[in-house]
């Protein structure tokens, strides 16, 4: 491979936990409490409004 | 003797528009690709002289009807050597064909890319109410299923039941890191909240020619697109659609190293699972992909398992090959994906599609107090694969750097526009790039030339590795018109 894998974006404040702390494991899990809810926050933006009718209409002819 | 290995993905996409009452799927996708081309082609249409659907591996003509090619859709070739068009009443983008797995992988994205520009051009020629939706993904939980097939060139003296033998329980198994995931079952499958692949509940028979119906396992169909007395050209149906690149690239990188152990008859041991159609379907099911599947011998093992029973021989094998970096730093990921798969699969949210879509929904089920059951859950699952930057779902994670990526940017810029430089698809694209005006018509194994004058010129392309840049690079950039680089190859 030419490029070879890129590396991951780490969130600064991912960074940080690797530090001194020392219960680091429960600044972890609430680092990682709030690193999801940053993505579900933006899932709740953009997610369609109806999602009954939304899934209930969304039919597709075979293919292939 | 295993020969070198050039492939391509096929993928069909979901189609529906918002603001419209009732909505052709077929106009849609003929909308999206004539939309594309009038705004980023040169006009080339689609040669049909050489499509065999219905050709079938195993040497004969089966019983059922042969898939039905419809000629009169849109369908047009891309200067990067893809071919965009209307396939049953689905958008489909074939790739290039390729010799390495970085740009199978760049050419799948920029496939997405493609899709994205085709409905932009398209919405700007309809009201601004309307817009499109298009998912890359392969079913609307409705029972109804599309495909992102695969295809591999083969030698054609391998045995098609060879290959059929070695492949059955290597596909069975290699859904724990190429499946997308989807929320519930369909078909007929058994109830479940959440499985590892889009396809599994779809696969009703092991071997067989169809792909719209009874689908099975290995598909016969044998279109070689190339000299047939040499090559096949392996149709693989059983995959999904994928958004995250590791599982492109894992998937087919796996896939043509096995076929290289095929092709040199390597694989000394029996690695059959018991009632593969039925096993697609539980190991898809299960999740901790742990499940236990029966050996006829009446051992077990898990999918896991068998997926390393692979790459041990795969390693094995490589150690009497030319030393390959590319081959090496695959069988690494594949090493470093079975390992974590057995520890916790749920360590793999960088890389897998059904674990960072299982990640996803978990968190939102429990932010809302929701069950796997709340139509909120299936729409999270489809809005995963929408194809709209600002409103897809993997789109946000892959802008949250939450996935991994394997090509650059800029690359997948370079792919929508050209071709790779090692196979034929190079001097496709370079003649639609340079004498559009003077292609009739083209083809993945010819290109029809209309000078001006009768009769209309074929040029043959039937071996995949010929045409490449080092063939025909300098020739292309030195001539001026499509009848002197023909006189050029002529002499």
């Amino acid at each position: 491979m030419s490029e070879g894998i890129q590396k991951r974006k780490k969130s600064s404040k991912q960074e940080e936990t690797s530090s001194e702390s020392e219960d680091r494991s429960v600044d972890a899990r609430s680092e990682l409490k709030e690193d999801i809810d940053e993505l579900l926050d933006e899932i709740d933006e953009v997610l369609e409004e109806n999602a009954e009718e939304f899934v209930r209409n969304y039919i597709q002819k075979g293919g292939e | 003797m295993a020969i070198t290995k050039v492939f391509g993905t096929e993928t069909e996409f979901g189609i529906s528009m918002r603001g419209v009452a009732e909505f052709n799927p077929v106009i849609g996708s003929s909308l999206l690709v004539n939309g594309y081309a009038a705004v980023h082609l040169p006009p080339v249409n689609w040669d049909f002289e050489d499509e065999h659907p219905e050709k079938d591996a195993r040497g004969y003509l089966p019983f059922a009807m042969a898939p039905e090619v419809e000629t009169t859709l849109a369908n047009v070739v891309l200067t990067n050597g893809a071919r965009f068009y209307v396939d049953h009443a689905h958008p489909e983008y074939s790739t290039p064909e390729c010799v390495t797995l970085q740009d199978l992988v760049t050419h799948d994205t920029a496939g997405t890319l493609i899709l994205q520009r085709a409905m932009a051009a398209a919405e700007a020629l309809m009201p601004e109410e309307r817009e499109f939706l298009v998912h890359k993904n392969n079913s609307d939980g409705k029972g109804n299923s599309y495909g992102c097939h695969e295809n591999y060139l083969m030698a054609r003296e391998v045995p098609f039941r060879r290959i059929a033998e070695v492949l059955i329980p290597f596909f069975v198994t290699r859904q724990v890191f190429a499946g997308s995931g989807k929320v519930g079952s369909e078909h007929g499958a058994p109830e479940v909240a959440y499985q590892i692949s889009q396809r599994a509940d779809f696969f009703e028979e092991e071997i067989g020619l169809e792909t719209t119906l009874k689908r099975p396992i290995i598909n016969t169909r044998d279109e070689s697109h190339a000299d047939p007395e040499r090559f096949r050209r392996l149709h693989v149906i059983v995959g999904d659609a994928n958004m995250c690149e590791m599982p492109t690239y894992l998937k087919v990188g796996t896939t043509a190293l096995i076929l290289d152990l095929i092709e040199d008859d390597f694989i000394d041991k029996d690695l059959a699972i018991e009632s593969p159609v039925a096993a697609m379907q539980i190991v898809s099911h299960d999740i901790t992909c742990k499940t236990l599947l029966r050996r006829p011998d009446g051992s077990t093992v898990t999918p896991v398992q068998v997926q390393w029973e692979y790459l041990e021989l795969a390693r094995k094998w490589a150690e009497g090959q030319v030393p390959d970096p590319e081959r090496e730093k695959l069988m690494s990921e594949w090493e470093r994906i079975l390992t974590q798969l057995e520890i916790d699969p749920l360590g793999l949210g960088e890389d897998l599609d059904w674990v960072a879509k299982y990640k996803m929904l978990e968190g939102y089920k429990d932010r809302h107090g929701i069950g796997w059951s709340d139509p909120k859950m299936r729409l999270i699952d489809l809005q995963y694969h929408d194809l709209r930057p600002e409103r897809g779902l993997y789109f946000k994670l892959l802008s949250q750097g939450r996935v991994a990526r394997l090509t650059s940017p800029d690359a997948v810029e370079e792919a929508v526009r050209h071709p790779p430089e090692n196979t034929r698809a190079y001097f496709r694209g370079r003649c639609i790039e340079r004498f559009a005006g003077s292609i009739a018509a083209a083809n993945w194994d010819s290109m029809v030339f209309d000078l001006g004058e009768d009769p209309l010129r074929r040029v043959p392309m039937m071996d995949p590795l010929r045409g490449t840049k080092t063939h025909v690079g300098d020739l292309i950039d030195s001539c001026d018109s499509a009848a002197e680089l023909l006189d050029e190859i002529a002499s």
